[in-house]
């Protein structure tokens, strides 16, 4: 067994990639529990560093994964463990999608796309709900996300305004 | 329950068009940018209806890997093949990659500033509300099922509250949902 970092990032996050059914946020818990209390990559803390930090920065939740990556073998490991992790899902779907595409009009297609929108719906609800449970550790914080989630709903504000009062809030120490 | 439609999808997008597109949600979006993506694919560009986009993220959930990533390799594969779905996941993935472990690099240095930490407090806080945001419009387009909605609630009960494992919850419920609208078509 070769024991390169490298080799064990992308072995890793290719077995991940594989388990994240409904997302990036569904492996966090997992991806917590093997590079701290498994691999040792990083103590607890530092991982909840990198995690606070991807949902501060711009883009999809799946840079966390680059930034264990970096963690672990600096820039080369955050592509490798980037690579790993979107790569061959990525071939999947297109594939998959090929054939889906071929049965567009199935009755089984229609019977599992109706199926699984309410799954998909009360996925998205829970991460929201989790995220939630994670990230705000006060009223005031639990006030801003109530209140982010009344703007969207009933405004046509965009989203990063929000964002940045949010942030403006935080940096005066109110939250 | 609705008409069949067909393949070919009203609006015509250009690669250049899925590559910038999609850029520009990837650097939009703080905490997740799924309800950025939503907003430019269906409100912002018009390229699929509310109901195509919930097809496409349903699909993007069941298979494996980040969401969002299948979500640009299916639309991109939709409108311009196999360059397009490299091009919009390009497009999504480059640029946050690099400004992330600028910021990283950046935090490791600051990180001991209380306005710092806070900052990234508050935004947390916020990008959680947009996710919830998003699952509430999401659901509107169950709405007006009767069983519909109760999945959603089993689904939320068993994995946000419960935290059961998520492979265990999709091998039971996905099934039975699909059960459900098979014995309930027509």
């Amino acid at each position: 067994m070769i024991s390169s970092p490298l080799v064990e990032l992308a072995g890793e996050f290719l077995g991940l990639s594989l388990l994240s059914i409904g997302g990036a946020n569904a492996i966090i818990p997992e991806l917590q529990l093997r590079a701290v209390h498994t691999l040792h990559w990083m103590t607890a803390a530092d991982f909840a560093q990198l995690f606070a930090l991807s949902q501060a920065a711009p883009g999809p939740n799946v840079l966390i994964v680059a930034l264990v990556g970096w963690k672990v073998a600096g820039v080369t490991g955050a592509i490798v463990a980037m690579v790993a992790m979107c790569g061959p899902t990525s071939a999947l779907t297109y594939w998959f999608t090929q054939v889906w595409d071929r049965f567009r009009d199935a009755p089984l297609r229609v019977a599992i796309q109706h199926g699984l929108a309410p799954v998909t719906v009360g996925l998205i609800l829970s991460s929201g709900y989790v995220l939630t449970r994670t990230t705000d550790h006060s009223v005031p914080a639990y006030a801003v996300t109530g209140l982010t989630v009344l703007l969207v709903l009933t405004t046509r504000w965009h989203p990063l305004w929000m964002l940045a009062a949010a942030a403006g809030l935080g940096a005066l120490g109110l939250l | 329950m609705d008409a069949p439609r067909l393949p070919p999808p009203a609006a015509r997008v250009t690669i250049r068009e899925l590559f910038t597109q999609f850029l520009v949600v990837g650097m939009s979006g703080f905490g997740g940018v799924l309800p950025f993506a939503r907003r430019m694919v269906v409100e912002r560009c018009g390229w699929l209806s509310e109901q195509e986009f919930t097809e496409v993220l349903s699909l993007a959930q069941f298979l494996p890997g980040p969401n969002i990533v299948n979500v640009a390799i299916i639309i991109g594969r939709r409108f311009q093949g196999p360059v397009g779905a490299m091009a919009a996941a390009a497009g999504l993935l480059l640029l946050p990659l690099v400004v992330v472990l600028l910021l990283a690099t950046a935090y490791v240095r600051f990180a001991q500033i209380d306005a710092v930490r806070g900052a990234a407090d508050g935004v947390s806080a916020a990008a959680s509300g947009l996710v919830l945001a998003m699952g509430f419009r999401m659901a509107r387009t169950i709405a007006r099922s009767r069983w519909q909605p109760v999945v959603c609630a089993v689904a939320f009960v068993a994995i946000g509250i419960a935290r059961f494992p998520l492979l265990w919850v999709l091998a039971a419920l996905v099934p039975l949902a699909v059960a459900i609208a098979w014995w309930r078509r027509a």
